[in-house]
């Protein structure tokens, strides 16, 4: 390294040292480089890895099985009196009609055990939903129908092929017996499989092919906007107050500090908290998106008025000196000229925030938002459950049908978030420094 | 620090024993600070950022219709001292402002007063151009719009010509009102924020290096502009050019580590300094 000139050995210029090291220093370069390209290169395996298993998983919830059954409406037996009341209309055995059709395609079935694999072949709920389309169309009434019924969730595996044939009998959950019956039908063309919009319309269920993601969807829905009505609205307010406002002293250090470390907090302590607080001292209703929201609100607040300190930090402060010059008051000055600027920063944290919200599972367990809720909420105190924890309830649940059901929320849910986060992308593209 | 400010020279000038009480830290003022018709009047003023002392016991007077530069090398604390002419410094924590700044005397430092107002009285020009992100018409109209000084939009549209006029800008941009300020070129921006100042009426125009950002040519111009607002207003000018000092004020202060060294007619600074620190600065020997 040291090259003392004058030591017998000549002098070596500078160049010559550099020209030396250069190999060296391009090498490490090299090393480095790869080493970069090998972590994203991992780190995007395992996000292919991920993404490819949840959706070979889940896609094929998105298709549900179908039987064609022909099904008669005797008048007599619905509307013996011919008034077409609803309630009447409602009251028929909608079940003994499917039933009855189901037994006219297998006349040879006369065991009392058999009978009863054979109604196994449509979903219990099945009923309900043709029940609904006569009340939606009298006119079927006395007629007879080639209807598209549910079928069970074993038959719509077993189509699916997610049920192994060559299992030995008693390992499998349906029976030799209903496998020809189902490959009959298929024969026919009595069997198809149609989109599920069942997933999508209706609340969760025991049923796998009655379950859907409306009820999660709305209760995430409700949630998340309560929880945006309060922490936006809060979380820059206090973020304006402590940037521009608050004097620095040690009060106000000691405030940033708990806010940086309330954005580490875990989140089941928020939920334990919600629990004590908002549940047991203030008795908001449980297991609503009411609490969930005030839950998700003080959660997310950390991460609201970090990013939207850092947007005001971001405006230059010659935007401020600007204002303050020509007489605008100090709230004049945020309101006018920096709150506009620093908006597009502001809306991305919330975003995040937001997305960060919608994931979230652990605190809402806490709060009853684990129960098991059919019926779709319709505001902002009826029990509810989130899309996380519907996909935690049904990866909890054992029937195959649920293992798809539970990777098509999953996918449901990433879309959610992938639309927020491209959202946040897109503002702070779109608004990015103007000046 | 230097030895040369060892070098005391005796007082001149007409300020009383009182005015200086306060700071009893620095060094006298040589040149007469006072003018016969002040706008502003400062006396004995102290500035403080935390614990440090940025200004010692400054004195100076700014006349009607006059230009006064305030030269020295930086971190003098000339620039502190223009921001105290309209409180900008409030905004600074730990600035703490001492001594009396009286502008038509009226104590612009007294507990009651509202600093808004003020600063629609003492409007401010920076160093760099601070147009704002919004159009041109919109940057000239927001003060006035804020004061509610104009009654409806002809007022208004008349006000933004007028001061576009004034600042030697309307007609280069009467066309593209509506266009970002941001947009326009350094110097243009630079008058933009003149036109700014000018629109809310103030008596007293600070300029902060208002020229350091901007080439040769833009820079004439801004000083020609200098001159002829002069008619108007008072203005303060705080510019790292001696030649530019030279050429727009009739009055030049030079400061020196918060001191305030020497006030005096821009001829005689410039011709005859009757400071050490003063005539080395301006020969060139430091700043």
């Amino acid at each position: 390294m040291n090259s003392e000139a004058g030591e017998g050995a000549r002098p070596r210029r500078t160049i010559d040292v550099v020209n030396a090291s250069l190999k060296r220093r391009y090498a490490k370069e090299r090393r480095f480089r790869r080493l970069g390209a090998t972590a994203v290169a991992l780190g995007l395996a395992f996000v292919v890895l991920l993404f490819a298993d949840i959706i070979l998983k889940g896609y094929t919830a998105f298709q549900q099985t179908y039987i064609q059954i022909p099904v008669s409406f005797p008048a007599e037996a619905i509307d013996p009196e011919g008034t077409r009341d609803p309630e009447v209309i409602g009251d028929a055995n909608y079940m003994a009609f499917i039933r009855e059709g189901l037994r006219g395609l297998f006349p040879e079935v006369t065991q009392r055990r058999d009978k009863r694999q054979l109604k196994g072949l449509i979903s219990v709920g099945a009923a309900q939903l043709v029940r609904e389309r006569v009340l939606a169309d009298p006119s079927l009434i006395g007629s007879t129908q080639a209807l598209w019924i549910l079928a069970d969730d074993d038959i719509d595996m077993l189509v699916k092929g997610h049920i192994d044939r060559h299992a030995p009998e008693g390992a499998r959950r349906v029976s030799d017996q209903v496998i020809g019956w189902v490959d009959r039908l298929e024969a026919q063309g009595r069997v198809a499989k149609r989109f599920n919009t069942i997933f999508f319309t209706h609340g969760t269920s025991r049923e796998p092919e009655l379950a859907g993601i409306a009820g999660a969807l709305m209760g995430s829905f409700y949630t998340l906007l309560l929880t945006l009505i309060l922490s936006f609205p809060i979380g820059v307010g206090a973020a304006i107050y402590l940037e521009e406002f608050a004097p620095k002293n040690r009060w106000t250090d000691l405030i940033e500090v708990n806010i940086n470390n309330l954005a580490a907090v875990p989140s089941i302590v928020f939920g334990l908290l919600g629990l004590a607080v908002f549940i047991g001292f203030f008795g908001v209703p449980r297991s609503t998106p009411l609490v969930a929201a005030l839950v998700l609100t003080l959660m997310t607040l950390p991460t609201v008025i970090i990013s939207s300190r850092a947007a005001l930090k971001s405006v230059p402060p010659s935007i401020r000196e600007a204002a303050l010059g020509v007489g605008a008051s100090p709230l004049q000055t945020q309101l006018h000229h920096v709150l506009p600027l620093a908006m597009p920063g502001m809306l991305t944290g919330t975003i995040l925030g937001m997305a960060q919200a919608l994931g979230e599972t652990a605190p809402l367990l806490m709060i009853g938002m684990i129960a098991f809720i059919v019926d779709i909420p319709g505001g902002f105190t009826d029990s509810a459950t989130v899309l996380p924890v519907q996909i935690f309830l049904w990866a909890d649940s054992p029937e195959r049908g649920f293992v798809e059901r539970t990777s098509a929320a999953i996918i449901v849910l990433l879309a959610f978030l992938f639309v927020m986060n491209l959202a946040a992308v897109l503002l702070r593209r779109r608004f990015e420094r103007r000046w | 620090m230097s030895t040369m400010a060892e070098v005391i020279e005796p007082t001149a000038g007409t300020i009383s024993a009182a005015d200086l009480a306060s700071s009893q830290h620095s060094r006298a003022t040589v040149g007469d600070v006072t003018v016969a018709d002040p706008r502003m009047t400062c006396r004995g003023v102290d500035v403080w950022y935390g614990a440090k002392q940025a200004i010692k016991g400054v004195s100076l007077d700014i006349g009607k219709h006059e230009v006064v530069s305030m030269i020295g090398p930086s971190g003098c604390g000339k620039s502190t001292f223009l921001r105290c002419l309209n409180r900008m410094n409030d905004t600074i924590d730990g600035c703490r402002v001492t001594g009396s700044i009286k502008l038509d005397d009226v104590d612009i430092y007294d507990a009651g007063l509202d600093p808004v107002p003020l600063r629609a009285q003492v409007g401010m020009v920076f160093q760099k151009p601070n147009p704002f992100p919004k159009s041109i018409y919109e940057n000239i109209a927001y003060g006035p719009r804020i004061h509610g000084l104009t009654n409806n939009k002809a007022e208004l549209d008349d006000l933004v010509e007028t001061s576009l006029r004034k600042a030697g800008l309307w007609e280069e941009v009467k066309d593209r009102l509506d266009q970002p300020g941001t947009g326009l070129s350094g110097g243009q921006q630079q008058r933009l924020c003149i036109a700014r100042t000018i629109a809310v009426s103030p008596e007293v125009i600070l300029m902060d290096e208002p020229c350091s950002a901007l080439d040769p040519i833009a820079t004439a111009i801004i000083e020609e502009l200098i001159d002829e607002l002069r008619e108007h207003y008072s203005i303060a000018i705080v510019t790292h050019s001696m030649q530019q000092a030279a050429r727009v004020s009739q009055r030049t202060a030079y400061f020196h580590l918060g001191d305030l060294i020497e006030v005096g007619e821009t001829n005689d600074i410039f011709t005859n300094p009757k400071h050490k620190l003063t005539e080395d600065y301006i020969t060139g020997r430091f700043g």
